[in-house]
C-alpha cells in the first residue's frame, strides 16, 4: 500500500506542473468565459454589476441557426475530405523508401514556414478573376469567365482543406510509420482482398492516428473566422465570425461569452463522450491480463 | 501423392543479389518438408514465392496440378504461418481465428463451429475472449497455426515459427507441431536456419545455401550421407580429409593416401578410380577414441593422435585430437557411469579408430565451408557470423 501511495504522489509530482498550466492558461479562462455569459452588458462595451439569463436569450437570433449549419457542415466535410486525402498519403509516406519519406515529409510541413495569413492571402490572387488558377480553369474549359471562385462557401471549404490538411497527415502518417505491414501480408494470406485488408487490418491499426487527425481538424475548423473573413463572402459567414463581430464591433462581451461557451460545449460534449468510449478500451486490456497473470 | 507442390526452376532476383537461383524441387501430398539453411540461404524467398508475397523472375510453382505463379495471395489455397506470429491485435484470439472464415464468407453457425474445434485443437478454448497482447509467445503461436489451419490449406507454409521462443518452449511446440500434423494431415513446408528443428520434424529435408538446393533427402540420409561439403558442415559437426585414390579393392572400398596418415580405406561409393582426387567427410561420433591401440580389424582405419581440447558435455565429451596437420573433432559417448572409468584428458597420446564404412564422400567440396565447423581451429579466433 505504502509503494502505490509512493508511486500516487510521484504522479502528482509529474503531472502537476502541466496541470496546473492548463488550470491557469486553459481551464480558468474558459470558466470566465461561462461567466461572462451570464452578466449584463455595458453600453460602452464594458461588463455590468449582477448576473442575467438575458444573454441567453439574445442568442435566439433568427440569423443564428443558417450560421451555425453552415459551420457544422464545413467543419464536418472539411473534417471528411482532410481524412479521405490524409489516410493514403500518410500510407503512401510511410511506405516510401527512407529519403523519399523525409522529402515528402518536408513537404507537409514546408507550408508552416509561411505566415498562415499571408496563405490565405495568396489563395485570394490565385481564386481571383484575373488569377492564375482562374484563367487556367477557364483555359481549360473547365469554369466558365463568368464564375466567382472567391468569396462563396466553397471557397472557404477548400482553404479549410487546405490549411488543415496537413495537421491530418501528420497524425496518420505517424500511425502508419509504426503500423506492422507483415499484419497486411498476413490478412491477404488469409484470403482478404488488397481492399479488404486495408478496410478491416490497416485501418483499425491506426485508428488513434485518424482520430487525433479528426480532432486535429475538426475543432480548429469548427472555430475557425480569419479563412470566412478573408475569402468568404457574407453568405459564408461561420461563428467565428459572429464572435469576432460581437466582440470587436458590437463591443458586447457577454454576448460574444456565450455564443463561445455554445460552440464549446457543442465540442466538447461529443468528444468527451468518444474520447471516453475510444481510451476506455486499453484500461480494460490491462486490468484483462493482470486477472490472466 | 508425390509432385503435389511442384517448384520448377524458380529464380528471384533482388537487384544484382540472387536470392534464389534457379531451384527446383517437388513436395509429396502430406509430408513435413522442410528448407533448411543459413540466414540469406533464399529460403523464406521461397516460401514468399509460394505464399505470393513475391513473384518469381522465372519458373513455375505447381499447387496439386494447377499452377499457382502469378496469383495473388488470397487466391491460393495456401496458408502461411508468420515468424513474429502477424496476429491481428485489435482482435480477439477467436476473432483472429475467424478472420479466414470470415474473408471467405462462410456461414456464421460454421464459423463458430471451425472456431471452436480449432481453439480445442490448440488447447485454448479458456483464452478466446482474449486480446493478443494477453497471452504468452507459445500460444500465440498456436494461435496462428490454428488461424491458417482453419482455412483447410493445401500446403501449410511455416516461416521459422519457433525462433522467437525460448528452447525448452521451442521443444515442446515441436511435439505439439508434430501432433497437429498428424492430425489434420495437411502439407508442412516447415522453414529454418535451425537444424534441430529441421531433423526432429521433417520427412524430408532441402538443404539450401546461397540461393541453391544442395540435397533434398530424409533426416538421416542428409546427415549420413552429404553430398556436398556444406551440407556436411551446416547439419551436424564433420572432419573433412582431401587424400588421392591409390588402390581399388574389390568389395567396393578404395585405399586413399590422405597426408600424415598411413593408408585409409573407405567405402568407394562413388566409384572412383586409381589417381582421382577424393574429399572425405566422418562425423566426430564414428571415432572411437582408446588409450590402448585397438586390435586390428578388417576395414577398421587406426591412427595415432595427441589430446588438445577436451569439452565434457555430460552426455558425452568433445575432443580435438591432433593427427599432423588435422585437428579432428571426436565424440565420445559415455555409455557407462563415467566416475568409475579414468577419462581420457587434455595432452594425452590417443588411438582413433573407424571403419571404412563410416566415411563419406562429398561430391562437391569448397575449403570456406570448414568455416561451418563448430571451433574450427584454436589459432583462428575469427568466429564466422
Amino acid at each position: 500500500m505504502t509503494t502505490l501511495s509512493k508511486k500516487k504522489k510521484h504522479e502528482g509530482l509529474i503531472t502537476g506542473p502541466s496541470f496546473f498550466w492548463l488550470l491557469i492558461f486553459f481551464i480558468i479562462p474558459t470558466l470566465i468565459v461561462f461567466a461572462i455569459a451570464f452578466k449584463p452588458a455595458t453600453p460602452f462595451g464594458g461588463i455590468g454589476e449582477g448576473w442575467t439569463l438575458g444573454t441567453l436569450f439574445d442568442l435566439r437570433n433568427p440569423n443564428y441557426p443558417a450560421i451555425i449549419w453552415r459551420t457544422v457542415w464545413l467543419s464536418l466535410v472539411s473534417t471528411v475530405v482532410c481524412l479521405l486525402l490524409a489516410v493514403p498519403c500518410g500510407y503512401c509516406i510511410a511506405r516510401a523508401p527512407k529519403r523519399l519519406r523525409d522529402v515528402l515529409l518536408l513537404l507537409v510541413i514546408v507550408p508552416f514556414w509561411t505566415n498562415f495569413l499571408i496563405r490565405i492571402f495568396a489563395w485570394k490572387v490565385l481564386l481571383h478573376p484575373e488569377g492564375m488558377l482562374k484563367q487556367a480553369l477557364v483555359f481549360l474549359h473547365l469554369c466558365s469567365p463568368d464564375a466567382t471562385l472567391l468569396y462563396n462557401p466553397f471557397t472557404v471549404l477548400l482553404v479549410i482543406i487546405y490549411t488543415y490538411l496537413p495537421f491530418a497527415i501528420l497524425p496518420v502518417y505517424a500511425a502508419a510509420e509504426k503500423f506492422d505491414y507483415s499484419l497486411i501480408e498476413a490478412a491477404r494470406d488469409l484470403g482478404a482482398s488488397q481492399f479488404r485488408a486495408f478496410t478491416r487490418i490497416f485501418l483499425p491499426g491506426i485508428s488513434r492516428g485518424v482520430w487525433t487527425a479528426l480532432l486535429m481538424v475538426f475543432i480548429p475548423a469548427l472555430g475557425s473566422y480569419v479563412i470566412p473573413d478573408i475569402v468568404g463572402g457574407p453568405g459564408s459567414e461561420m461563428i467565428g465570425n459572429k464572435i469576432a463581430q460581437r466582440t470587436f464591433v458590437d463591443r458586447n462581451l457577454p454576448h460574444a461569452s456565450a455564443l463561445s461557451a455554445l460552440l464549446t460545449l457543442a465540442v466538447m460534449v461529443p468528444l468527451m463522450i468518444t474520447l471516453v468510449n475510444h481510451y476506455r478500451q486499453p484500461v480494460v486490456q490491462r486490468k484483462g491480463k493482470g486477472a490472466a497473470q | 501423392m508425390s509432385d503435389f507442390l511442384v517448384f520448377e526452376g524458380v529464380s528471384k532476383h533482388y537487384g544484382d543479389i540472387r536470392a534464389v537461383d534457379s531451384v527446383s524441387f517437388s513436395v509429396n501430398k502430406g509430408e513435413i518438408f522442410s528448407l533448411l539453411g543459413p540466414s540469406g540461404c533464399g529460403k523464406t524467398t521461397l516460401l514468399r514465392c509460394c505464399a505470393g508475397f513475391e513473384d518469381p523472375d522465372a519458373g513455375r510453382i505447381i499447387l496439386d496440378g494447377r499452377d499457382i505463379t502469378g496469383l495473388p495471395p488470397h487466391e491460393r489455397k495456401v496458408n502461411t504461418v508468420f515468424q513474429n506470429y502477424a496476429l491481428f491485435p485489435h482482435l480477439t484470439i477467436r476473432e483472429n481465428i475467424a478472420f479466414g472464415p470470415r474473408m471467405a464468407r462462410w456461414t456464421k453457425g460454421e464459423i463458430d463451429k471451425e472456431v471452436s474445434r480449432m481453439l480445442e485443437l490448440i488447447q485454448m478454448e479458456d483464452y478466446a475472449g482474449r486480446k493478443v497482447t494477453e497471452i504468452s509467445g507459445g500460444q500465440k503461436q498456436r494461435v496462428a497455426i490454428a488461424r491458417a489451419l482453419i482455412n483447410r490449406p493445401q500446403v501449410l507454409l511455416l516461416d521459422e515459427p519457433l525462433a522467437a521462443l525460448d528452447l525448452k518452449l521451442r521443444q515442446r511446440m515441436l511435439v505439439d507441431l508434430d501432433a497437429i500434423h498428424d492430425e489434420v494431415g495437411i502439407t508442412f513446408v516447415y522453414v529454418t536456419h535451425d537444424q534441430g528443428e529441421a531433423m526432429g520434424i521433417s520427412d524430408r529435408i532441402a538443404a539450401m545455401n546461397r540461393g541453391r538446393i544442395e540435397q533434398i533427402g530424409s533426416p538421416a540420409e542428409i546427415y549420413e550421407a552429404p553430398r556436398s561439403s556444406f551440407v556436411a558442415a551446416f547439419i551436424g559437426d564433420t572432419n573433412f580429409f582431401d587424400g588421392t585414390v591409390t588402390g581399388v579393392l574389390d568389395g567396393s572400398y578404395c585405399r586413399l593416401k590422405i597426408e600424415g596418415f598411413p593408408d585409409v580405406l573407405a567405402w568407394n561409393d562413388k566409384g572412383l578410380q586409381t589417381g582421382n582426387a577424393v574429399h572425405l567427410s566422418l562425423r566426430p561420433e564414428k571415432f572411437k577414441i582408446s588409450r590402448e591401440k585397438p586390435d586390428e580389424a578388417s576395414s577398421l582405419n587406426v591412427v595415432q593422435g595427441t589430446v588438445e581440447d577436451v569439452i565434457y558435455l555430460g552426455s558425452h565429451t568433445k575432443y580435438w585430437v591432433r593427427v599432423d596437420d588435422y585437428r579432428l573433432g571426436v565424440n565420445q559417448q559415455h555409455r557407462h557411469y563415467l566416475l568409475d572409468t579414468r577419462p581420457i584428458i587434455w595432452g594425452e597420446t590417443v588411438w582413433l579408430s573407424w571403419f571404412a564404412d563410416d566415411s563419406c564422400m562429398l561430391e562437391r567440396y569448397k575449403a570456406e565451408d570448414e568455416n561451418l565447423l563448430v571451433l574450427p581451429d584454436m589459432e583462428e579466433e575469427s568466429v564466422p557470423e
